[in-house]
C-alpha cells in the first residue's frame, strides 16, 4: 500500500505550502509590485516608480485627513480596549465553577460569530435614527433625549457606534487562548508566591498571571491587533454607504475599496494595501516588545 | 497557608467570594447577548409587530412569516433557495475536510519531521498570522482569474483552506505528544503517514476540531468568492445570497419594514450552524487554546 511508503516530508507539507504561496504569498508580492505602477485593469500596468506612495501621503486629502486619522482612532480604541476586557474577562471566568463558567464564555464568544452585511442591517434596526429606532425611542421614553439621535446618519456619532459594535464583537479567539492560558497556570505558582509575600490581587496578576501565560498574551495580542484591521468594513455597512458621511467612518479597508473596485485605480489602491499590510506588521512588532519587557 | 485568599483557578463549586465576579459577568453577558436576542425574537415578528410604535424587543406573536419570504424571495430572482442552501453546504463541507487534512499534514511535518526551511516556513507562517486577507483582494482575484479558476467551486475552497491561525494552532498542539510514541511505532516499521493517520491523528483531534470551527466561519461566512469569482448566479452561496438581500432591501421604500424581519431572519440562519458546532466542539477548543501561546 502506498500510504506505507509514505516518508518524504513533501507528502506533509507540500499541500500547504501551494495553497499558503498561491492565496498568500504571491498576492502581496503582486500588490507591492503593482504598488508601483499605474494600473486602470484596462492597459497593462505601467511602471511608476513611487509616485502612488509620494501621491498618497502628500495628495490624498481624503487619506491624510480622514481615512488615517480615522484608522489610528479606531485601532487604538478598539484595539487595547477590546484587548483588556479579553483579559479581564478571562481572568474573571477562570474564578467561577465550571459550568457557570462554560455557559458565560459561550454567550461572550458568541458576538464574534456573527458576520455579515445582514447582521449590520440588524444594527441599523437598533440605532435607526427616527423614532422607530429601538435605542431611540428608549432614550425618549426614558427622556435622556428630546430628539432622535441620527447614530448612524451624522458623521460624529457613527465612529462611536462602530467602535461599540467592534468591540461588542471583540471576544474571539484571543479571548478564549487567553482563557485557557489562566485556566492552565499551575496553582501552587500562586500558593507559593503568597508564602513569599505577595500581598494582593494586583500583585498576583502582574508577578504570577500574566507572566505565566504570556505566550498565550501574546497570541491575543496578534488576534487583536488582526481583528481590528479585518473589521474595516463595519462603517460602511452601518451607515449604507461607501464613502461614509462625511468620510467620518472611513478606514484603510473603505479606501482601497473606493480605489480599487469603485474608481479602478488599482496601481494606487495596491499602494494603500502595502501601507496597511506595514501598519498591521509595525503595531504587531510594537505590542510584541511592550509585552515582551514584563520579564 | 491560612493566608491563602488569593486566586482560586478552575473552583468546583459556588462560594460567596465568587458573588463579585457575577457582578461582572452577568451585566457583561447582557451587554453581549442582547444584540442576538434581538436577531432571535425580530426574526419571528409577524409585520405588525415590526412596524407597532413604539417599537418593542420581545416577539408576542412568533411567526415564521420571515423565513418564508426569505425562501420565496430566492425563487424570484431565478435561482431558488435550496440551490443557494446546497451550494454553502458541499463548499463548507468539503472545505473544513480539506483544511483540516491539509493544515493537520503540514503541522505534522512541522513539528516533528527534518526538512530544509522548515524553521523558515514556520516563520513566515508566524508572520503571516498578521496577514490580513482583504489587504489583497486585488491582486488575489488576478492571480485566481491567471489560474483559470473563476466560476468553479475550487474557487469558493481552496483561497480559504492555508489558514496561518490553524497550523500554528496545530502545530503547537503536536509539539506536545511525546516524540516515544512515534519512535517506537518507526521500529515497528510504520512509515511517516501511518504514524500520522494512526497515532497522531486520534491525539490530535481537539486541535483538528479547532481548525474545523475555524475553517467553518471562514467558509460558511465568505461572501468575497461568490461576489467577485464567480458569475454564475447558479453556484453562489447562502451568504451571498443574504448580502443581496441585504443590499437591495432597505433601499426599497416599498417595504424596508417587513425586510427587517426578513434579514433578521438571515442573519439568524447564518449564526445558528457556528453556535451549534462551537457549543458541541467547546471543551476541545479550550484544550488546544491551551497550548496556542506564541513563544
Amino acid at each position: 500500500m502506498m500510504i506505507s511508503r509514505m516518508n518524504h516530508p513533501a507528502w506533509f507539507f507540500v499541500p500547504y505550502v501551494m495553497l499558503f504561496l498561491t492565496f498568500i504569498i504571491i498576492p502581496v508580492i503582486i500588490a507591492v509590485g503593482l504598488s508601483f505602477t499605474y494600473f486602470n485593469t484596462i492597459e497593462a500596468p505601467e511602471f511608476v516608480g513611487l509616485r502612488n506612495y509620494v501621491e498618497l501621503l502628500t495628495r490624498d486629502e481624503i487619506f491624510m485627513q480622514y481615512v488615517l486619522p480615522n484608522t489610528v482612532k479606531f485601532a487604538f480604541i478598539v484595539g487595547p480596549i477590546g484587548y483588556l476586557m479579553s483579559f479581564f474577562l478571562a481572568w474573571v471566568l477562570a474564578q467561577v465553577p465550571h459550568r457557570t463558567r462554560t455557559i458565560f464564555a459561550i454567550i461572550l464568544y458568541s458576538p464574534s460569530m456573527t458576520a455579515g452585511i445582514a447582521m449590520a442591517v440588524v444594527w441599523r434596526v437598533l440605532f435607526s435614527g427616527d423614532q422607530s429606532g429601538y435605542l431611540n425611542s428608549l432614550l425618549l421614553n426614558w427622556g435622556l433625549v428630546q430628539e432622535p439621535i441620527q447614530f448612524l446618519t451624522s458623521p460624529e456619532h457613527l465612529m462611536t457606534i462602530m467602535i461599540i459594535v467592534s468591540l461588542w464583537a471583540s471576544m474571539g479567539v484571543g479571548f478564549l487562548a487567553m482563557l485557557a492560558g489562566i485556566l492552565n497556570i499551575d496553582q501552587t505558582l500562586y500558593e507559593a508566591a503568597y508564602i513569599d509575600g505577595l500581598r494582593n490581587r494586583w500583585q498576583e496578576v502582574f508577578y504570577i498571571t500574566i507572566p505565566s501565560m504570556k505566550p498565550q498574551m501574546l497570541f491575543g495580542a496578534v488576534m487583536a491587533v488582526v481583528g481590528t484591521f479585518q473589521v474595516g468594513l463595519i462603517g460602511v455597512q452601518l451607515s449604507g454607504a461607501n464613502p461614509t458621511p462625511q468620510y467620518a467612518g472611513q478606514l484603510l479597508v473603505n479606501h482601497i475599496e473606493d480605489y480599487g473596485f469603485i474608481r479602478f485605480l488599482m496601481g494606487y489602491a495596491s499602494a494603500v494595501s502595502v501601507v496597511l499590510l506595514l501598519i498591521i506588521y509595525g503595531i504587531s512588532k510594537v505590542t510584541f516588545n511592550l509585552l515582551g519587557e514584563r520579564d | 497557608m491560612a493566608k491563602f485568599r488569593g486566586m482560586k483557578i478552575n473552583p468546583d463549586k459556588f462560594h460567596r467570594s465568587q458573588i463579585k465576579f457575577y457582578f461582572i459577568l452577568i451585566p457583561m453577558a447582557i451587554f453581549m447577548g442582547l444584540p442576538i436576542m434581538f436577531i432571535v425574537s425580530h426574526a419571528f415578528k409577524p409585520l405588525n409587530e415590526l412596524f407597532a410604535f413604539p417599537p418593542r424587543f420581545f416577539v408576542r406573536v412568533p411567526t415564521l412569516q420571515n423565513f418564508r419570504d426569505l425562501i420565496s424571495l430566492a425563487g424570484d430572482s431565478g435561482v431558488p433557495f435550496s440551490r443557494y442552501l446546497f451550494n454553502s453546504l458541499v463548499v463548507t463541507v468539503s472545505g473544513v475536510f480539506l483544511s483540516i487534512l491539509v493544515t493537520s499534514l503540514a503541522a505534522y511535518g512541522l513539528s516533528k519531521l527534518h526538512f530544509k526551511g522548515k524553521k523558515l516556513l514556520f516563520e513566515i507562517n508566524t508572520l503571516a498570522l498578521m496577514f490580513v486577507p482583504i489587504a489583497v483582494t486585488i491582486p488575489r482575484f488576478i492571480t485566481i482569474a491567471r489560474l483559470g479558476l473563476i466560476d468553479s467551486y475550487l474557487v469558493l475552497i481552496l483561497p480559504l483552506i492555508a489558514m496561518p491561525v490553524g497550523l500554528f494552532l496545530v502545530k503547537q498542539f503536536i509539539d506536545q505528544t511525546p516524540n516515544e510514541l512515534i519512535e517506537s511505532a518507526k521500529i515497528d516499521g510504520a512509515s511517516e503517514m501511518q504514524i500520522f493517520l494512526k497515532i497522531i491523528f486520534p491525539i490530535i483531534l481537539p486541535a483538528v476540531a479547532t481548525v474545523g470551527i475555524l475553517s467553518f466561519q471562514l467558509i460558511w461566512n465568505d461572501v468575497i468568492g461568490s461576489t467577485l469569482y464567480i458569475d454564475d448566479e447558479s453556484m453562489k452561496t447562502l451568504a451571498f445570497y443574504f448580502a443581496t438581500v441585504a443590499q437591495t432591501m432597505p433601499g426599497q421604500a416599498a417595504n424596508p419594514v417587513a425586510g427587517q424581519g426578513i434579514l433578521a431572519a438571515a442573519s439568524l440562519i447564518m449564526f445558528v450552524p457556528n453556535i451549534i458546532i462551537f457549543i458541541f466542539l467547546q471543551n476541545k477548543v479550550m484544550n488546544t487554546m491551551a497550548h496556542s501561546g506564541i513563544k
